[in-house]
């Protein structure tokens, strides 16, 4: 399957439009992911781009809808899903939102429609079945009309193609048999052998050694053309996501900081934080020069902040204006998605860039 | 890194082999070589990075270099003053020297720190233990590292919880740097750290270094991070030292085709959106049972038959690079080109 290059072909698969999923804890709220939106086209692919406790994880747990419950809830947004049977061009748009998480519906789209792939593969697997019989079952629940012996051989054959040698005896092993990497290829035929159209992967990579990460970035690469879905790949390795998406999205506490093209978030950040994210981090190539810490640290969890949440840590805040109020998301530029106030605070705004002073 | 100087470090032969034994008798049935000869000379001021994947046994050497794990066998050679110290040997008086002159940072600053100790214990102890300092001095001496490191006063008298990820491996490090060693041994000291703090604290490992002219092995899998910090660059596979050479040799011009492979697969800015087809193949091989002849002979895509057979040595390849490879005069590998400074 071909992947559209211009990318606004594509029909729409996914739309998430102000999710706010918050956690409602005895030590006071966090919201853990507040006014997110972004969309994903089929065949598509969008990277999410965070340090820990950004909300880039519970983002994606909202739409399998498996964010734990108490004390999380999902307070407010939609997602749209739309829903396309492959032989007819019936559509059915889901808003999964209101869907209740233990649902028939809910169920077959989790799995069926969405699959996901978790940074740690041991604990994805019951160490008391096999490997060849949890890929089974998620088959059994999801086609009806399948039988035991098919559901076997197409586990079989998904096992072959992530690259599993031996795949006719190791069905029968148990995850402890198996290396992480080899855990990490099952995992990916676990959440590809129904066919979704959307692939979540949630830093899939993170426990990897390099050697093995880039084999299994490359499968899971070659197997969204083969199977034109599409992919969300969240990661805090910003190397890793700009190899994998057309799209990135940062967020920082919760929020949406910046939303590009991949080579925009690259070769023209707009946001403060993308940008001193960018110069904090070691790179393998170009000149060796003095890294530049973040400065501060992250606020707590619970604190209310009025203004933008990088305030206390940006170096290019003004006082009296990003401390009163939150900045919207803008189209700074064409396509091109920040949250701050040196680029205006309306969409009809684009003359911030020359203020800003890119780097 | 003048080599005319006498090494602060010499390892030679090192081995560290972990028995594994079955059944109910706990019979011994053969060894994980964990490290299987390895020949380390460190300079003093210098960064040593050493870069390996897990099972690599980089972890180990710096265990061993420390004496937190008893060497099976080899030397561990450290000059202290005039003196030269048989690390895998030594007893008494000189052990409780080399604890003064040898300290580890180590990689997980939630367990490496004592949840009941506060901040004056933790980082007094081992002035305490070693019969440096005791009650006021001790103090004072622990408040000046914890300024160092970039803490505050009022923060001697918390405990680990109340403390970040990055404010605790400063901790770790005031911990390690409080005798005031001549060698630190960095174990993945930034890899349990937030992107936004690693720099923090890279930069701190460094004016550190300077400060008080420390000598590092650096240990991390992360290349971006061992480029960043070493003077040269140790890589090891399956507890052998595969190659070993000037930073920016090693990275540009690699000379084993393991070393090639490892700088394939790290992730590029510069050639984002490009996922190199088959860079990398095969996984570590298992380390109680290594095949006869080079260790990387089933993933290496240059293997003839030698290398199945004979063990490589480690040849000195000029240009400072030594490298354990029996095609290294004939390979033409490939590294990082952007990565020369």
């Amino acid at each position: 399957m071909a992947v559209n290059t211009n990318g606004t072909k594509n029909p729409l698969l996914i739309e998430v439009q102000d999710l706010k999923t918050y956690f409602f804890l005895h030590e006071g709220l966090v919201k853990a992911v507040d006014g997110v939106s972004f969309e994903i086209r089929e065949g598509r692919s969008l990277g999410v781009i965070g340090e820990s406790g950004c909300g880039k994880s519970v983002t994606a747990q909202s739409l399998m809808r498996i964010v734990p419950s108490p004390p999380g809830r999902e307070v407010g947004g939609k997602i749209l899903l739309h829903l396309r049977s492959k032989d007819s061009n019936v559509e059915e748009v889901v808003n999964v939102l209101e869907l209740p998480p233990n649902s028939a519906k809910m169920r077959s789209i989790r799995g069926k429609k969405i699959g996901m792939i978790f940074q740690e593969p041991m604990t994805s697997f019951s160490p008391l079945h096999t490997i060849g019989s949890q890929i089974m079952e998620a088959v059994l629940i999801h086609e009806k009309n399948i039988d035991k012996k098919t559901a076997r051989l197409m586990t079989i054959e998904m096992l072959a193609r992530v690259g599993i040698p031996n795949p006719q005896r190791l069905v029968d092993a148990y995850p402890h048999q198996f290396s992480g990497g080899m855990r990490q290829r099952a995992m990916i035929a676990m959440a590809l052998v129904c066919g979704p159209s959307l692939l979540i992967g949630d830093e899939p990579t993170t426990a990897l050694d390099v050697t093995i990460e880039a084999q299994i970035l490359e499968l899971i690469k070659d197997l969204q053309e083969e199977f034109g879905m599409a992919l969300m790949y969240i990661s805090h390795d910003l190397a890793v996501v700009g190899q994998m998406v057309d799209e990135i999205m940062v967020m920082y506490m919760g929020m949406t900081m910046e939303y590009a093209k991949t080579d925009d978030i690259f070769d023209d950040p707009l946001h403060p934080y993308t940008v001193a994210l960018w110069r904090s981090i070691p790179k393998v190539e170009g000149k060796l020069e003095r890294l530049r810490p973040i400065s501060g640290t992250l606020p707590s969890p619970y604190a209310v902040i009025p203004g933008c949440p990088f305030f206390s840590r940006c170096e290019s805040r003004m006082k009296g204006v990003c401390d009163a109020a939150l900045p919207p998301l803008i189209e700074a530029k064409p396509g091109h998605k920040v949250r701050c106030f040196l680029y205006g605070t309306s969409s009809a705004v684009s003359q911030g860039n020359d203020a800003a002073g890119n780097n | 890194m003048a080599n005319t100087e006498e090494p602060l470090l010499e390892v030679r032969d090192l081995k560290k082999w972990f028995p594994i034994s079955k059944g109910f008798f706990q019979r011994g049935v053969g060894y994980i070589k964990a490290v299987d000869g390895v020949n380390i000379t460190v300079q003093p001021g210098e960064t040593l990075g050493v870069v390996g994947e897990s099972g690599s046994g980089k972890t180990t050497l710096g265990r061993c270099i420390t004496r937190l794990y008893e060497a099976t066998s080899g030397e561990i050679l450290l000059r202290v003053g005039d003196r030269v110290l048989d690390v895998t040997k030594i007893k008494g008086d000189d052990l409780k020297l080399f604890r003064r002159s040898a300290q580890t940072i180590f990689q997980d600053p939630y367990s490496s720190l004592n949840p009941r100790m506060n901040i004056l214990e933790t980082v007094g102890e081992p002035l305490l233990v070693n019969n440096i300092a005791h009650g006021r001095e001790l103090e004072d001496r622990v408040t000046e590292m914890i300024l160092q490191v970039g803490l505050r006063v009022e923060h001697l008298r918390r405990f680990p919880h109340s403390f970040s990820g990055g404010q605790r491996q400063r901790i770790g490090i005031a911990r390690a740097l409080v005798v005031q060693p001549k060698l630190v041994v960095a174990d993945e000291p930034v890899s349990a750290l937030d992107v936004s703090i690693q720099a923090q604290v890279l930069n701190l490992l460094q004016e550190l270094q300077d400060k008080f002219q420390l000598t590092y092995i650096f240990i991390s899998h992360a290349m971006s991070v061992i480029r960043y910090v070493s003077n040269r660059i140790a890589v090891m596979y399956a507890g052998r030292l595969v190659e070993l050479g000037d930073k920016t040799e090693v990275l540009t011009h690699p000379r084993h085709p393991y070393t090639e492979m490892l700088l394939n697969a790290v992730p590029r800015f510069s050639e984002r959106r490009v996922i190199k087809r088959g860079v990398t193949r095969g996984e570590p091989p298992d380390l109680g049972n290594l095949p006869p002849g080079c260790v990387f002979v089933a993933r290496c895509r240059y293997a003839k038959e030698v290398c199945k057979t004979t063990p490589p040595e480690l040849r000195d390849l000029g240009s400072g690079t030594i490298a354990s490879c029996h095609l290294a005069d004939e390979l033409e590998l490939t590294g990082i080109r952007g990565a020369a400074v």
